[in-house]
């Protein structure tokens, strides 16, 4: 008896202090930081899954969201070809060994919170040539891939970012399955793979690619030597394969992105866990030449972690504050600009953001896509709900968003749910077949 | 001694060895991460800490039944040490597996060295009621 009793009290005095200051304004460039807040045990919430039903998510007045395909095998990216096909790439990678019985234990908590389907570890093709938000071809296009997540493509190749390699293909026009073997462009580090995701996308030229490479670690604690070419975001010679390093102490950059009117690199990126409910904000930035982001010295430029030693004062004194906090612990996965006018109206220059939801902290964040607006190539005000109805009001999950993409020839947006293992297309409701609600493709 | 007392006397002995052992053991990695900064140290110290904590809880677990099967006996007030001194080190060694679940330099710091400086001297203390002998025999049979 008295040893659950005490148990329950400890639980209660090191847990009950997680709870967020709802007056704090955690979005834009200049996001209220609070203090660190260090608890014995992490705030730890995960919203219990239970998938959509007849429910599909939440549009503004005016849009139509469908089920353009189901079932699938946990959908992170999209690509959409020059011919229209969709392309979902599907899988999990990582397997970071556990080093610690906290390792064992978070590991068996967040799996709570995510799909018990098997990793794809491939790409799909969707085909909907007309555009009615019912595809007429879905076939499996590159199969037996390692975890696949960014993907690009240009000048005649697709390329892939498998959880250890770049690799391409060469695609001809209509094709709906390659099995060509892959070619390798680069490697990827891959030891460890704690934050496993390879994002990817295409300078405005083709000639580069951009790759962005997670960290190995929340804030070092498996030890500075297997942070190597990690939170980093790499240059790529789209020919030769040769690489360097553009940005470093970005911790996890989960989605790249060419802003379509500047032509720069834009990036969101998920920030440090476990000091706060409502430290570290996820940010959108530029991914400027050289920049060095903090991590996982300082966050949000020259606010010390105390938590890495030895500590380097003089690399934190060059430490860029990022462009756009998102909100802490929102995981922010997705990221597409609108082009060619977007949607019109509020929605006509910006990016969508797709958030996964957080599990560190009390109040769930996240589980939605926002937009962010743009005005001459900069971020031009608060971000705006775009997608939502993830969450049910009692805090458990329908779905949680991954990867967006914007289609400016069809006008639709295409979120990746990888949760309910579902590709949903958002489209304006005059572009849609019936002009009504449609119900989910099932 | 019966056979049977013989017995759960050696069992009781070799629980509480883990303990005994394991919670120093976190102390010396502790102390080794502090100097070095190399966080396989602090791992060490992680599980060192949850295997005395386990160990802990059976060994408490044995102490408590053991005082209930002879709660009619003397001295009671005087048995109640060692169990008790078994939950301090049990609650002081929960908080400081939380505390060693923190990343990086916060999993010791100068919080975890202290909780790990109370465990060892815990831990010393309740071998040495069992071990020596100092209270009543029947309860670490």
């Amino acid at each position: 008896m008295i040893r659950p009793l005490a148990c329950a009290a400890a639980l209660l005095a090191v847990a009950a202090c997680g709870r967020s200051d709802p007056r704090l304004d955690q979005t834009g460039p200049q996001p209220d930081l609070p203090g660190i807040r260090q608890t014995l045990l992490p705030p730890m919430r995960i919203a219990k899954p239970i998938g959509w039903g007849d429910e599909v998510p939440t549009a503004p007045a005016g849009y139509t969201v469908s089920a353009l395909a189901t079932d699938l095998q946990i959908p992170r990216q999209m690509l959409v070809l020059p011919n229209g096909d969709i392309l979902v790439a599907e899988g999990r990678g990582g397997g970071a060994p556990a080093l610690r019985p906290k390792d064992v234990i978070a590991g068996v908590i967040k799996k709570k919170g995510n799909t018990s389907v098997d990793s794809g570890n491939r790409i799909t093709l969707l085909r909907d040539a007309n555009n009615d938000g019912r595809p007429e071809v879905r076939t499996v296009f590159i199969d037996d891939l390692n975890a696949p997540y960014g993907l690009a493509f240009v000048d005649g190749y697709l390329y892939v970012a498998n959880q250890d390699e770049l690799v391409r293909f060469p695609y001809r026009e209509g094709q709906t399955r390659i099995t060509a073997a892959p070619e390798r462009v680069t490697r990827l580090p891959s030891q460890i793979n704690h934050h496993w995701t390879k994002s990817l996308t295409a300078s405005a030229d083709g000639q580069t690619l951009y790759v962005g490479i997670g960290s190995n670690s929340n804030v070092g604690e498996r030890g500075l030597n297997v942070e190597e070419e990690r939170a980093v975001v790499w240059a790529v010679d789209r020919l030769t394969g040769a690489r360097r390093t553009v940005a470093t102490g970005i911790r996890n950059p989960t989605a790249l992105s060419i802003e379509p009117t500047t032509g720069a690199l834009w990036a969101v990126v998920n920030e440090r866990d476990e000091i706060g409910p409502q430290l570290v904000p996820d940010y959108l930035t530029s991914v400027r030449e050289g920049a060095f982001y903090g991590w996982p010295y300082s966050y949000w430029g020259q606010n010390v972690d105390p938590r890495v030693r030895p500590q380097k004062p003089g690399l934190v004194a060059s430490a860029v504050r990022p462009d756009y906090a998102l909100g802490s612990h929102v995981a922010a996965l997705g990221l597409s600009f609108a082009r060619d006018g977007g949607f019109g109206g509020t929605f006509t220059e910006g990016a969508f953001v797709g958030q996964h939801g957080s599990w560190n902290r009390q109040d769930l964040a996240g589980y939605k896509v926002v937009w962010v607006p743009f005005s001459g190539g900069r971020p031009s005000g608060p971000p705006v709900d775009f997608l939502t109805g993830f969450l049910t009001e009692d805090g458990r999950a329908r779905g949680r968003p991954v990867g967006v993409a914007f289609d400016p020839v069809r006008r639709i947006l295409l979120v990746a749910d990888d949760l309910s293992n579902t590709v949903w297309r958002v489209a304006p409701a005059t572009n849609a077949t019936g002009g009504s609600v449609a119900a989910p493709a099932r | 001694m019966t056979p049977v007392r013989m017995i759960g006397s050696a069992v009781h002995g070799i629980l509480l060895a883990f303990p005994t052992a394991l919670f120093p053991a976190a102390l010396v990695t502790d102390i080794a991460y502090l100097r070095t900064a190399q966080i396989q140290w602090s791992n060490f110290s992680a599980w060192l800490i949850a295997g005395g904590l386990v160990f802990c809880g059976l060994v408490l677990a044995w102490g408590l039944v053991a005082l209930l099967l002879d709660w009619r006996g003397d001295r009671r007030r005087r048995r109640l040490i060692y169990p008790a001194a078994l939950a301090l080190l049990f609650v002081l060694g929960l908080l400081n597996a939380f505390k060693h679940s923190q990343d990086a330099w916060s999993s010791v710091g100068a919080f975890g060295l202290f909780l790990s400086v109370l465990c060892t001297l815990l831990a010393l203390v309740a071998a040495a009621l069992a071990y020596g002998r100092f209270l009543d025999r029947e309860v670490v049979r």
